[in-house]
């Protein structure tokens, strides 16, 4: 067969293999954790702020399906260099454009969990939001 | 048609009744393997309930005229027609609800709220769906009821050892599912039945998995209550059948209050109607009960037994395709008698979400996730997995193109 599948383009099958900027950070500004439950796809991101409060590092760990995890690594990378309130004004077509497939309707959750996850952890760290965990459901 | 040879079915005939398994997608022909979630309704099914609006449509247990009169028959007549499908003594015994949630919830608002409380003891098994797991669950939490959970052993079958444990002298009530979702495990339904009775405690078994796909008698199981859904039967979505004792519903008293369950009315009280109309509050889901009727007739047409036959062999033989595999982790008990029709799996390399996905893409429905049975994937130690079910219509050539889009998603992941 080897037909492939729209969904699973080479980017992101790549960024799910050797996904980027994986682990965690040592002194992160803020980590949050975030779950969808219909995938059991689970993200933690650590973000590291610089003095002028632009994103200078940020690392994900978790489990899960390979959109979950390829578009946390690629937005890893992607948000390195913006400033918070630049991440707290991405929405799910950033993500979708930034993953650059179609994304059938019943896994844009998977796709916008770390987006998700970083934002609220953001939130948190502004004293904005109260919330030990992230839910795709919420 | 009794005469004729269990599994031999004419195939092509069967499928031409189900125009949706002519459907294409990017020009391939839909592989339906997602019949534990809902079956495809025959035209005989979809005919019946349109003939009913065209021509008899009208409210039940109503009017004077023709129509409700013709209505009504047609309602009643589909009781009748379940009870005989499931042994069960007449339409006394067989409630209409929107599906087996709703007859879960029937017997566990009108039963166990006040039957259960903090001395009692509720049992269901590690593999309920979370139709009864859920519903007993907040039931027991608002009576103060225990809940025991029997366990389940490394090829997941019921710990009868376990069973014969947690049924005590404090069961008021074991709920178990006949044939599992997630696991295809057949359970012992009618020795569960027993332990439960020895102790004086009801039986109430989930049969949304059983009555589509094998004989099942009510009474020889000797169930105080058995539930099952109508659109995983090749009947329509809406309708669920509640069996319960006659002695047993007639103590009950009904949790929904409305019109058409009533015998006397007054500003001050209300008595209630005969059953099975005492538990059918409001305007009933008439046409369901019509497609209903005509999905049994399409079942006992081809033969029960030959539909088990059918749908054993395709699990058998997917069974045996997928652990050639290698890397394919298949749940549940090994083909045989006390394995159903449908087949969960996990592919090592491939998040199950991700290989539905690309099933997807050849056209391959399978379903993929918690299946409603969240604590026996906790069990099982997976957030997710995979699930090939069959039905009435589904051929080998079926399983192999499922075979043949894993290998494809092993390829891609590789």
């Amino acid at each position: 067969m080897g037909m492939g599948s729209d969904m699973y383009r080479q980017q992101i099958l790549d960024h799910y293999k050797s996904p980027r900027n994986y682990g965690e950070l040592e002194d992160p500004t803020f980590t949050h954790v975030g779950e969808n439950p219909m995938c059991g796809d689970e993200i933690r991101m650590d973000v590291k702020l610089d003095d002028e409060g632009t994103i200078e590092r940020v690392a994900f760990s978790g489990d899960g399906c390979a959109i979950s995890q390829a578009s946390a690594s690629m937005l890893s990378g992607k948000l390195t260099g913006k400033t918070v309130d630049e991440l707290l004004e991405m929405d799910r077509n950033d993500i979708i454009d930034m993953l650059g497939v179609d994304i059938s309707p019943m896994r844009v959750k998977c796709a916008v969990l770390a987006e998700k996850v970083a934002q609220d952890g953001a939130k948190i760290h502004r004293g904005e939001l109260d919330k030990s965990k992230t839910s795709t459901e919420d | 048609m009794s005469q004729q040879n269990v599994g031999t079915l004419d195939i092509e005939r069967i499928r031409s009744d189900f125009p949706i398994l002519e459907r294409e997608f990017d020009d391939q022909q839909v592989v339906y393997l997602d019949n534990a979630a809902t079956t495809q309704t025959p035209d005989p099914v979809i005919d019946a309930m349109s003939d009913y609006y065209r021509y008899t449509n009208s409210n039940v247990h109503r009017g004077i005229h023709h129509l409700s009169q013709e209505a009504s028959e047609a309602y009643e007549r589909a009781h009748d027609r379940v009870a005989d499908f499931i042994g069960a003594s007449g339409r006394e015994e067989v409630i209409f609800t929107k599906n087996t949630t709703e007859s879960e919830n029937l017997v566990a608002y009108s039963w166990g709220l006040s039957e259960l409380g903090p001395s009692d003891e509720v049992v269901l098994t590690e593999m309920e769906h979370h139709a009864s797991l859920v519903t007993w669950q907040q039931i027991a939490n608002r009576t103060g009821a225990d809940v025991k959970y029997i366990r389940i052993d490394e090829d997941g079958r019921l710990d009868m050892d376990h069973a014969r444990e947690c049924i005590t002298d404090d069961t008021a009530i074991l709920s178990a599912v006949h044939v599992s979702n997630t696991l295809g495990t057949v359970n012992p339904v009618t020795e569960l039945t027993e332990l439960a009775h020895e102790h004086d405690a009801l039986s109430f078994i989930d049969g949304a998995q059983a009555v589509p796909n094998r004989p099942v008698d009510v009474k020889a199981i000797d169930a105080d209550f058995y539930a099952f859904s109508g659109h995983k039967m090749a009947g329509p979505t809406g309708i669920g059948v509640l069996y319960g004792k006659q002695h047993l519903l007639e103590e009950m008293d009904p949790y929904l209050y409305g019109g058409g369950m009533i015998r006397k009315v007054t500003f001050e009280d209300s008595t209630w109607a005969d059953l099975p109309w005492k538990f059918e509050p409001g305007t009933p889901q008439i046409a369901e009960a019509v497609g209903l009727d005509a999905a049994i007739d399409y079942l006992e047409e081809i033969g029960i037994e030959r539909v088990q036959a059918h749908e054993e062999e395709l699990a058998e033989y997917a069974y045996e395709r997928l652990e050639a595999e290698g890397d394919v982790e298949i749940y549940g008990p090994e083909p045989g008698p006390d394995r159903s029709g449908l087949v969960g799996f996990n592919l090592e390399s491939v998040h199950a979400h991700d290989l539905a996905s690309i099933m997807n893409d050849h056209a391959v429905a399978i379903r993929a996730g918690d299946h409603c049975t969240q604590p026996l994937h906790d069990k099982l130690g997976v957030a997710a997995s995979a699930r090939a079910s069959f039905y009435v219509y589904n051929t080998r050539e079926e399983v192999d193109k499922l075979v043949a889009a894993i290998d494809d998603a092993r390829q891609l992941f590789a």
